[in-house]
């Protein structure tokens, strides 16, 4: 099985351990994740005004060339995978964007949201799936209680990523499961971290942060996962160093033994 | 500021007039405490002709984009797109960027992800 991947800026620089480890563990998988040709930064926030097409047009890119392809796009980063899905989602539904993208874009064949976007997590659950996962797993990951933090971008708006239940979500929990470790479940899992104020509001960014961790602490975690390099830099710089803090990816290759044979 | 009304209606594509005054949307919002203008009260203020107040509010530049709003209200009013409609509204504007380019080097430490600095730019400058 081969997917288009679309990696993102930051995975190609200070994220480079959610990217290595994903196509490591995923080539273990015997899953290719072929890296588009050309794609540019999606801009990491989805444009929510209607007259904002520019700004969508990275992701309308990437949309029509995994198209062209033939292929379903795979994103791992949380920021790309909410930009992608969401423009997918005007293209496909919104009349006024799609035609204004497609009058800027001037493809051979104009694009009207034709690609399957999945996440990383989703490839896994829907082309692995978690059962065989646990088959593959060569050292699991026994005895260790991991806490999934989903944050805001995978799950919110429901509607349009269609990720997981927005309230209750199950899968990162499940793929905890998978690798032989105990999932630990906590409040805050699918709350803000304040990530984007670590900028302007540090102290904001440090308060949600150490909320995030206390919780996750006092339910039991004696780690965190997350998917999303704003979440991983805030919880880990501003988090105080309450909990190690790891792309899920990195706990995937060391279950999968990819890891140590990369090392 | 009665156009820039309409202007903020059209650009978010919310029907303020579909709010209930439930207030779900600002108790669910992470960022309430450091907001001057909450959630609910973009909404009600909006439906008001309210803007000038809104626009020279600090809440705009503190919306974390998580959608905790969006996804809570039961009457899909969207308050977080009403929010940053308002924002743009303001960064539109000539010399009205909230985060100039000469001000990222102070701001840099070596383990930020270029996805901070992008999302900045992309929700603070035009």
């Amino acid at each position: 099985m081969t997917y288009s991947y679309f990696p993102g800026c930051t995975l190609k620089t200070k994220g480079k351990d959610l990217d290595l480890w994903g196509r490591a563990s995923m080539a273990a998988l015997g899953i290719e994740l072929q890296e588009l040709p050309q794609w540019q930064c999606c801009g990491a926030v989805y444009p929510q005004a209607r007259d904002e097409i520019a700004t969508k047009l990275p992701a309308v890119r990437a949309l029509a060339s995994a198209r062209d392809l033939g292929q379903d796009l795979v994103t791992l980063c949380s920021a790309c995978h909410h930009v992608i899905k969401r423009v997918n989602c005007d293209m496909a539904q919104d009349e006024y964007i799609r035609t204004r993208a497609n009058n800027y874009m001037k493809l051979d064949v104009p694009y009207a949201g034709e690609t399957k976007v999945l996440h990383y997590l989703e490839a896994l659950r829907d082309q692995v799936g978690f059962g065989e996962l646990q088959k593959r797993v060569k050292n699991p990951l026994a005895g260790r209680k991991i806490g999934a933090y989903y944050g805001c971008l995978l799950l919110r708006p429901s509607r349009e990523l269609e990720f997981d239940d927005p309230e209750n979500p199950a899968i990162i929990e499940d793929f905890i499961r998978a690798l032989g470790a105990e999932p630990v479940v906590y409040a805050m899992r699918n709350e803000c971290c304040g990530g984007y104020t670590t900028l302007e509001n540090k102290p904001y960014a440090v308060k949600q942060a150490g909320k995030v961790l206390d919780n996750a602490a006092n339910c039991g975690a004696e780690e965190i996962i997350t998917a999303c390099p704003l979440c991983m830099y805030n919880l880990k710089e501003n988090g105080g160093g309450r909990l190690p803090v790891r792309y899920f990816t990195e706990l995937l290759a060391e279950a999968l033994g990819v890891k140590e044979a990369e090392a | 500021m009665s156009d820039m009304t309409e202007i903020v209606k059209r650009i978010s594509g919310v029907n303020p007039r579909k709010c209930m005054k439930c207030g779900k949307c600002s108790a669910a919002c992470p960022a309430y405490d450091e907001m001057d203008y909450h959630p609910h009260q973009f909404v009600d203020m909006v439906e008001n002709g309210r803007l000038e107040e809104l626009m020279n509010s600090k809440g705009i530049y503190m919306c974390l984009s998580c959608f905790a709003c969006m996804e809570r209200c039961p009457r899909s009013v969207e308050p977080a797109k009403l929010i940053e409609a308002v924002r743009l509204a303001v960064v539109r504007q000539q010399d009205r960027n909230h985060l100039k380019p000469e001000q990222i080097p102070a701001l840099l430490d070596p383990e930020l992800p270029q996805q901070a600095i992008t999302s900045a730019f992309r929700k603070y400058r035009k």
